[in-house]
């Protein structure tokens, strides 16, 4: 079966109505601003486990919503 | 083995050693050419490859199999050429059937933009030693008398780049064939062995953890596909990768012969046939990321639609099975090999949804950089530190797809 996320406005809805948000998360042991302005553009956690992001409910009310997601089943949580 | 292969291959099964001087991590297309061409070019047999599934079990066995070196940018039509030519003789070279197939990949356009773009593709290929030319619809009839040359009255073929190199590979024939290769020069490779940790000595790598005891390593290649992330995070290494699904499906027998490999830039899907008569269809990633293997009904229906669009037989044909893969995608559509500034950790990684066709050259070229600590200068550009030295490889004729 299809994902499906819940919007806090419009209910369950199939994920072909959202699009997806990355949230970008520069850790604090990246120093100098280089080293930071890289790790912003271009490195990311790509985690395998649960993350926390945003989807825009694109075909429904047209609003950012935020989700937590396991990556390794895609379970919403 | 499976109704494809007529002589068992010979892999011979090792204990792991407590030491090697390289270890490979993951046993796909690209740890195990690693591994075969370290053995066969350079004589390093002291090697280890750990594959956490079983061989092929990755992204190498699950791809669409298409084999092209029509990219977009003078370094990667260099490198991707360099792979066909590799790919056309180790059949020879391996004395075994890969079932290698040259079928001409048609590049279809719908648009004025994209005629300029495939003009430009057939232009910078020519130049770097990639043969690729511009046809008119008439001929891209000939060469596919299958094709609606109106796309259902919505999308009319205008043109396309014909890449008469273009050919298919049965890819598990591949990866044992490689694998055999290797194992019958004295490489040791195990299944079911989960790479868990890295070991390190102040910041160098110096092996690896599994669940049977340490391993230690003169130095440690990630091979591991979608998992680089991971296995990076536990050599301190932060990697411009995110991993997204990418699925494909095939259909049940046509019955006339489907000879090219059709593919079109505007519709975003991509078809071929396989030996076994089933049509064969890609199209992009999934749009988040993630390792789920979960396949869905939304990418049938959107990729069935847009093929049917330009090829309307497709209409009488059932869809047998589907699957997905976890694609490693760099931010740039160009892989990512070499050193990284981690003592003792290479990587081969960033080969996204177009990394099968890669495999022979990416075994040679990090075999070359293994054995002679040097760099390879086909490989130079596609190094990890260009981001920080702001020389990314942004490459349309890469495209995010096969
Ligand atoms: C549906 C689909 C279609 C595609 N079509 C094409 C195409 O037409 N042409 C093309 O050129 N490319 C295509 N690709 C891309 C191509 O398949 C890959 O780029 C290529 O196979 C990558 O090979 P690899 O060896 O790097 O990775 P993989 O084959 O994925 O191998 C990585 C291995 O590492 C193992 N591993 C992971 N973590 C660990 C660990 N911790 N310890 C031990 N082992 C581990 C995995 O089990 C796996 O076997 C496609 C991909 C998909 C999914
Ligand atoms: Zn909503």
């Amino acid at each position: 079966m299809s994902l499906r996320i819940t919007c806090p406005h419009c209910g369950v809805r199939p994920l072909e109505e959202y699009l997806y948000g990355e949230v970008p998360v520069v850790p604090d042991d990246v120093v100098g601003d280089d080293a930071r302005d890289l790790d912003r553009a271009f490195m990311r956690a790509n985690t395998e486990g649960v993350i926390r992001e945003r989807w825009f409910h694109a075909m429904g009310c047209r609003r950012w919503l935020w989700a937590d997601r396991d990556t390794r089943t895609d379970e919403m949580l | 083995m499976n109704e494809f292969i007529e002589a068992k291959v010979a892999l011979q099964w090792q204990q792991p050693k407590a030491a090697y001087d390289v270890v490979i991590v993951g046993g796909g297309g690209h740890g195990l050419a690693t591994a075969y061409y370290l053995a066969t070019r350079h004589g390093i047999t002291n090697v280890g490859v750990f594959e956490r599934s079983y061989i092929g079990g990755g992204n190498s066995g699950r791809n669409t199999t298409v084999i092209r070196a029509n990219y977009g940018i003078p370094e990667a039509v260099r490198f991707y050429q360099r792979s066909l030519e590799l790919f056309a003789s180790l059949e020879d070279e391996t004395d075994r059937w890969i079932m290698h197939n040259q079928k001409g990949l048609l590049w279809m356009t719908h648009t004025e933009h994209g005629m300029r773009a495939e003009k430009a593709r057939a232009a910078v290929n020519t130049a770097f030693g990639a043969k690729t030319r511009y046809v008119e619809p008439e001929e891209i009839k000939e060469i596919c008398p299958q094709i609606d040359l109106s796309g259902g009255g919505k999308f009319p073929v205008l043109g396309a780049s014909y890449h008469e190199e273009g050919a298919t590979a049965r890819h598990d024939r591949v990866v044992w064939a490689l694998a055999e290769g290797a194992m019958h020069r004295g490489v040791h490779v195990h299944q079911r062995a989960p790479v868990t940790g890295l070991l390190r000595d102040g910041d160098r790598v110096t092996g690896i953890e599994t669940p049977d005891g340490p391993v230690s390593a003169g130095v440690v290649v990630s091979a591991v596909g979608g998992h680089v992330t991971t296995l990076a995070s536990m050599a301190g290494l932060r990697l411009p990768i995110r991993s997204h699904p990418l699925q494909a499906f095939v259909t049940n027998h046509y019955a006339q012969a489907f000879d090219a490999i059709a593919a079109s830039t505007d519709l975003l899907f991509y078809m071929s046939q396989t030996a076994r008569g089933e049509m064969l269809l890609g199209a992009e990633i999934d749009r988040q990321p993630s390792y789920s293997y979960r396949s869905g009904h939304h990418f049938l229906e959107s990729c069935a639609h847009r093929a049917m669009t330009l090829f309307p037989f497709l209409r009488d044909l059932r869809i047998l099975r589907q699957w997905t893969g976890i694609c490693d995608m760099s931010p740039d559509y160009s892989p990512i090999m070499g050193k990284t500034g981690v003592d003792g950790f290479l990587v081969t990684t960033g080969w996204g949804t177009w990394g099968f066709k890669a495999i022979p050259v990416g075994g040679e070229q990090m075999a070359q950089l293994i054995a002679t600590d040097k760099t390879p200068e086909l490989i130079a550009p596609f190094s990890l530190d260009r981001f920080a030295r702001d020389r990314t490889l942004a490459d349309r004729g890469s495209a995010g797809t096969h």
